[in-house]
């Protein structure tokens, strides 16, 4: 940077456009990014400076039986988590999208407005309003599903506690790939589809056959938003269920697993930043590999595909 | 009629397909309406009960409330400082807007105008941070806040929000910024504007339908962040009102009335505004979807 306001004196107004984000985003999220993924390879020792460790906090994270059962575990829910948003989240968009898109329907901008709202509100009272709608003591949903003979309450049950928070996050997310999808339906041209009309395709077919592959670009976004928020959620477990994610870790997830390590969690567990740190660098990694699948495996066959 | 009739005149297809067609319709509306029900539910149902007494809060949940009793939010008022975490709420909100706004339009403005060396490691350099969450450095970052004695300060949220806001920003302003037409900007340095000039009076109000997204992109998430500030900021005095409501709701665990008004009002706000300006909100975001 310095060296080109030396060599190019007159231009010192590119310098000071850039500068301020840069050094806010160096200062606030670039350096602590990297000065994280440092951490994990080093040890705190009580009262001088952290000791390099190489990948021993990693060792331990993976065969440690105190560090890895919780590991394994956490990062199993995490992929059930994301398993769920892929399988019912996703697919519902998508259904909501192509119906108010589809021409010729009514109260699109009342439907989009209602069906968005709850992306608006936060985890925190998203994860309340669905502990009292879950909570046996109230009943409202306890009780229908007891009568379905389904395992209650919902939370607390191992079987069911993960899919249901799970569903939760669905119902609050739902409008957000919507939204994406819409956009991308909207923008495909009418002729295509009055073309399709005109070759005799039903809906369904115009839908499939048309209007899909033109919007599989989106269909890629959706994912890798889905992957990296899914896999840095945290907020609407900790609300729900607390920093432990009972019962008996049902609910843990690599979120509230980096929190409770990082700043403790209940009674018996004492704060760990450097262990959080080797949990966010894992963390890191596995975004990484997402977005690179994405960039260089999705996308790329993805514009190909479009040209 | 007429037309069924003329199909059945001809073929029996055509009459089908009209079926179907007006089939698929109902079915289009009992899916969005359905799904309507799903999503107001349970909001709805906090409301309402949020205006009942305990009693009636359990024994009937589904009726609207007879009469109309406040003491929920009497207790909420008495014991928690709403007005305070509201207040912390709007300055950072507002503050990180307004930072990602200016230092992301100055950024974006001098990656799509000029070129310089090191443009492109710049432009990879931001765009690194879009996928990236910066809540996976919390560690070294509460380090770092304490270390330049911002740590249990507002200033220290609204630096990481600023931050964390830029790379996206940076990245929907850079393509809108490129479509404001040369001519435009060579016309105002031939009548000698500065770049400053230029970037601040001209184009910045052309793109304004751009700011207005990037500001819908960053309102939403930081209002209802909850990560930053339990760790950066739990302090009574700068408590947001997410956090604020997440500890309240703690110590109402027993007293329904008040846990369900204390919902109600932190919903309240964001509610109102989204009902107010949720065409925008939805355009915006469709708008910086599309640039993605």
């Amino acid at each position: 940077m310095e060296q080109v306001a030396a060599r190019r004196p007159r231009r010192f107004y590119i310098l000071v456009f850039v500068l301020p984000a840069f050094i806010l985003y160096s200062m606030f999220m670039a350096f602590p990014l990297l000065d994280s993924l440092r951490l994990s390879l080093y040890q705190e020792q009580a009262g001088g400076p952290d000791v390099f460790v190489g990948l021993a906090n990693f060792e331990r994270l993976f065969n440690d039986p105190v560090w890895s059962e919780r590991f394994w575990n956490a990062l199993r829910n995490n992929f059930v988590f994301f398993a769920v948003h892929m399988l019912v989240q996703n697919p519902i968009a998508l259904l909501l999208a192509a119906l108010l898109t589809t021409r010729g329907v009514r109260g699109v901008a009342l439907f989009r407005t209602i069906l968005f709202a709850p992306t608006t509100l936060s985890f925190v009272i998203i994860g309340f309003i669905w502990q009292l709608m879950l909570s046996p003591l109230w009943g409202i949903l306890n009780n229908p599903a007891k009568t379905l003979g389904l395992p209650t309450p919902l939370l607390g049950q191992t079987q069911s506690a993960l899919v249901t928070v799970s569903l939760v996050s669905v119902w609050q997310f739902v409008g957000l790939p919507m939204m994406l999808f819409s956009a991308a339906l909207i923008s495909i041209s009418e002729e295509l589809i009055d073309a399709a009309r005109v070759d005799g395709a039903t809906g369904w077919q115009t839908f499939w056959r048309v209007r899909f592959p033109l919007i599989l670009p989106t269909v890629g976004i959706v994912g890798i938003l889905t992957f990296v928020g899914n896999f840095n959620a945290f907020d609407l477990i900790y609300t729900m269920q607390g920093a432990l994610a009972p019962p008996n870790f049902g609910t843990d997830i690599l979120g509230t697993f980096f929190y409770r390590t990082t700043f403790g969690g209940g009674a018996t567990q004492r704060p760990n930043p450097i262990m959080g740190t080797t949990i966010a660098t894992i963390m890191f990694l596995i975004i990484l590999t997402g977005v690179l699948i994405y960039l260089f495996g999705i996308q790329r066959r993805l514009v190909r595909a479009e040209s | 009629m007429t037309a069924t009739a003329t199909a059945r005149a001809q073929t029996s297809a055509p009459a089908t397909s009209a079926l179907r067609q007006r089939l698929g319709r109902a079915g289009t509306y009992v899916i969005l309406i359905v799904y309507s029900l799903i999503a107001v539910f349970p909001v709805a149902l906090i409301l309402i009960n949020s205006f009942k007494d305990k009693r009636e809060v359990f024994s009937s949940p589904y009726s609207l409330p007879n009469p109309i009793n406040m003491s929920g939010y009497e207790t909420v008022f008495g014991r928690a400082n709403v007005i305070r975490y509201f207040g912390n709420s709007l300055a950072v909100t507002l503050t990180t807007i307004i930072l990602v706004l200016l230092f992301g339009a100055m950024a974006a403005y001098a990656l799509s105008e000029y070129r310089f060396f090191g443009n492109r490691f710049l432009a990879i350099y931001f765009a690194l941070g879009i996928m990236i969450p910066v809540r996976l450095g919390t560690v070294s970052l509460i380090r770092l806040m304490k270390t330049l004695n911002l740590h249990g300060t507002l200033g220290a949220l609204i630096l990481v929000y600023a931050a964390a806001g830029l790379p996206i920003s940076i990245f929907i302003l850079h393509s809108f910024m490129h479509d404001v037409p040369r001519e435009l900007k060579d016309a105002a340095r031939v009548d000698g504007a500065s770049e400053y000039r230029i970037l601040f009076q001209l184009v910045m109000p052309l793109v304004r339908p751009a700011l207005a997204t990037v500001a819908v992109f960053h309102m939403i998430p930081v209002w209802n962040d909850l990560w930053w500030p339990l760790v950066l900021a739990s302090g009574e005095s700068v408590r947001t009102i997410t956090l604020g409501i997440s500890w309240f709701v703690g110590q109402f665990k027993t007293d329904w009335s008040a846990l369900l008004a204390s919902l109600s009002l932190a919903m309240m706000p964001v509610l109102i505004l989204y009902a107010l300006f949720s065409r925008q909100l939805i355009r915006g975001l469709s708008e910086g979807a599309v640039k993605l």
